[in-house]
């Protein structure tokens, strides 16, 4: 990828990291760890591979995603405001009475929102209905669907998984988000996932890996998984949980808690600073 | 009525889901490894292409209902009612009801009639479940008649519904070339000022027999048609109590949150009290035997209507 390129999503993905912390600093709760770490993958996907147009949302040509990771939302939000679909200032919303920013995502409600979702293990399921529907009508579209690695203990992925690999849904492509923490702590000690690759290949799934903070890694995995004929693609991707934010990176603590004010504003400075230094 | 043709609802699924399909290319059909049972084989022969069987995976089934809905098209996703309604409870309420997607679930072997399979099989609480999630339209068919129009209304309506629909085959007491069916709208299928019959599914027709019994005696009790459980008709049940001055439900289903409980609901919180006793599955779980003897087990008789009458009228 071009370096000018590079350091433009660099600096989106920043942003959009400011804000989930602005939202969830402001709605008092929420899911920063996990938000982080997709960060750069919805930066990629929403300036580099999809084709949607924030000014008419629900256009039929355009490409869908579904946070299947739906807690992870304030990261799908925020991408979404520095996209134009909403005003950014609706991030300091987010949760509270009466506002439009669901704590899960809300297809009703929120601009850019393909499909409701945040229990986990549904959201591939309405993935693979999205593919399926572009198919029977013969449509371009694409879909891409973000798990968590934690989120695949659910028996349900695994349904859908069949059902992707049986009716040949290469208009999807899934991405497995590998922090290696859930609630309750690494991955590998409440209920092993692993081996993910091996997993999803032998469920008839194309696998690609990719360094979830390396746009040159998610790009050559998306224009790989993105050619795959014939079956469904998934990219695992290794990702840091709260990346960018040094006291929540690798911390299952930061899973589901908001940062109090000072660590707010320590939170906010290293993104900044973290900006800054791009644009030096 | 012995000499009343009978068909399963789940027949009439299956026949008029051929015919909407040929009107509308957008509608799909979804089961999960019970297409012969409920009759959406019917559907895949005359249109393979838009037939998925799912597997035995009716909660990933639901999901794919749902994201074919979120892309345009009109998907009828079918299994048991206990794995509709029940296993996939959570996928009907966050990714059908909550988005308010047009998802119709059309589940069939509801009941006790379900017969010989026993109680693993028979869900006596969809309805109940149904009902309490917002937006769902909640419907019951009585017969062939009704399940045909009931499913061309489904089709029309935009957003979720969750249709009960039956293995044992069911007295036809509606005229196809006369019967209206409206979403939300009991029917009255006899008049009368003694007390009132509220029925739904195939319970109706044996409302329709301890009317008959009951008129031999001189009892004249309204019977309604309640194919809606949601929205109910709380005006023609209020009507009923304020009208005839008591009521008895008739029900396939548990006596916890289907018409017993939307009949009582709708009376109580427009003082249009009166006594409503129940004919239902009183909270128990069902077992296995042939479907007819497992009605009159669980007093889902015409009989028991009329005794049921005879109490709430004290005559």
């Amino acid at each position: 990828m071009e370096t000018t390129k590079k350091v433009q999503l660099q600096r989106i993905a920043n942003h959009v990291r400011q804000g989930v912390i602005e939202g969830v600093y402001h709605a008092k709760s929420g899911h920063p760890g996990g938000s982080l770490s997709i960060a750069d993958t919805l930066t990629y996907l929403y300036y580099n591979e999809m084709k949607v147009d924030p000014a008419n949302p629900k256009w039929e040509e355009r490409d869908r995603l579904v946070l299947s990771k739906g807690h992870c939302c304030p990261a799908l939000y925020s991408v979404l405001a520095e996209k134009g679909y909403f005003d950014k200032s609706e991030l300091k919303s987010l949760r509270h009475v009466g506002a439009m920013l669901q704590g899960h995502p809300d297809m009703k409600h929120i601009p850019g929102v393909d499909m409701s979702s945040g229990s986990l293990g549904q959201g591939i399921s309405a993935a693979c209905g999205i593919a399926l529907a572009g198919k029977l009508k013969k449509a371009d579209w694409r879909v891409f669907t973000i798990l968590g690695d934690g989120e695949i203990e659910e028996g349900q992925v695994w349904e859908a998984a069949m059902f992707a690999a049986h009716h040949k849904l290469d208009n999807l492509v899934a991405v497995v988000d590998n922090n290696n923490l859930q609630i309750d702590g690494r991955v590998s000690d409440v209920c092993s996932v692993y081996p993910i690759d091996e997993k999803f290949r032998a469920f008839g799934w194309e696998v690609f890996t990719a360094d979830a903070h390396d746009f040159d890694s998610l790009d050559a995995a998306f224009t790989a998984a993105t050619a795959v004929q014939g079956k469904p693609a998934v990219i695992i991707q290794k990702s840091v949980k709260g990346k960018g934010v040094s006291f929540m990176e690798d911390q299952a603590g930061w899973h589901g808690k908001a940062p109090s004010q000072e660590q707010y504003e320590q939170a906010m400075a290293e993104l900044k600073a973290a900006e800054a230094a791009m644009e030096g | 009525m012995s000499d009343v043709k009978k068909i399963a609802t789940r027949e009439s699924y299956g026949r008029t889901l051929v015919e909407l399909g040929k009107e509308n290319d957008k509608i799909v059909v979804l089961d999960a490894d019970l297409a012969e049972s409920t009759k959406t084989g019917v559907f895949k022969k005359a249109f393979p292409e838009r037939h998925f069987d799912c597997g035995i995976a009716e909660a990933d089934m639901i999901g794919i209902a749902a994201g074919l809905a979120a892309a345009g098209m009109v998907p009828f996703a079918s299994s048991f009612a206990m794995f509709a309604a029940g296993r996939a409870f959570e996928q009907i309420r966050n990714s059908v009801g909550y988005p308010h997607l047009n998802v119709k679930i059309c589940a069939t072997h509801a009941g006790v009639s379900v017969g010989e399979d026993g109680a693993t099989h028979q869900c006596n609480e969809d309805l109940a479940l149904m009902r309490t999630i917002p937006g769902m339209v909640v419907l019951n068919p009585a017969d062939d008649t009704e399940t045909a129009l009931a499913l061309r209304a489904a089709a029309e309506y935009v957003g979720p519904v969750y249709m009960r629909l039956g293995r044992l085959a069911v007295p036809v007491i509606n005229d196809p070339a006369t019967y209206k069916f409206e979403i939300g709208k009991a029917v009255t299928l006899r008049e009368g000022t003694d007390a009132t019959i509220a029925a739904t599914g195939l319970m109706v027709a044996r409302a329709l027999e301890a009317a008959d019994m009951l008129a031999a005696e001189g009892i004249h009790v309204r019977v309604l048609n309640f194919h809606t459980l949601k929205p109910m008709d709380v005006e023609a049940a209020c009507k009923a109590a304020n009208e005839t001055g008591a009521i008895v439900t008739a029900e396939e289903h548990s006596v916890i949150g289907g018409l017993y409980s939307a009949v009582c609901e709708s009376l109580l919180a427009n003082g249009a009290g009166c006594r409503v006793l129940p004919v239902a599955v009183m909270d128990e779980f069902g077992q296995s035997g042939p479907a007819e003897e497992l009605l009159k087990v669980y007093g889902l008789t015409a009989e028991h209507i009329a005794q049921r009458v005879h109490e709430a009228i004290g005559r």
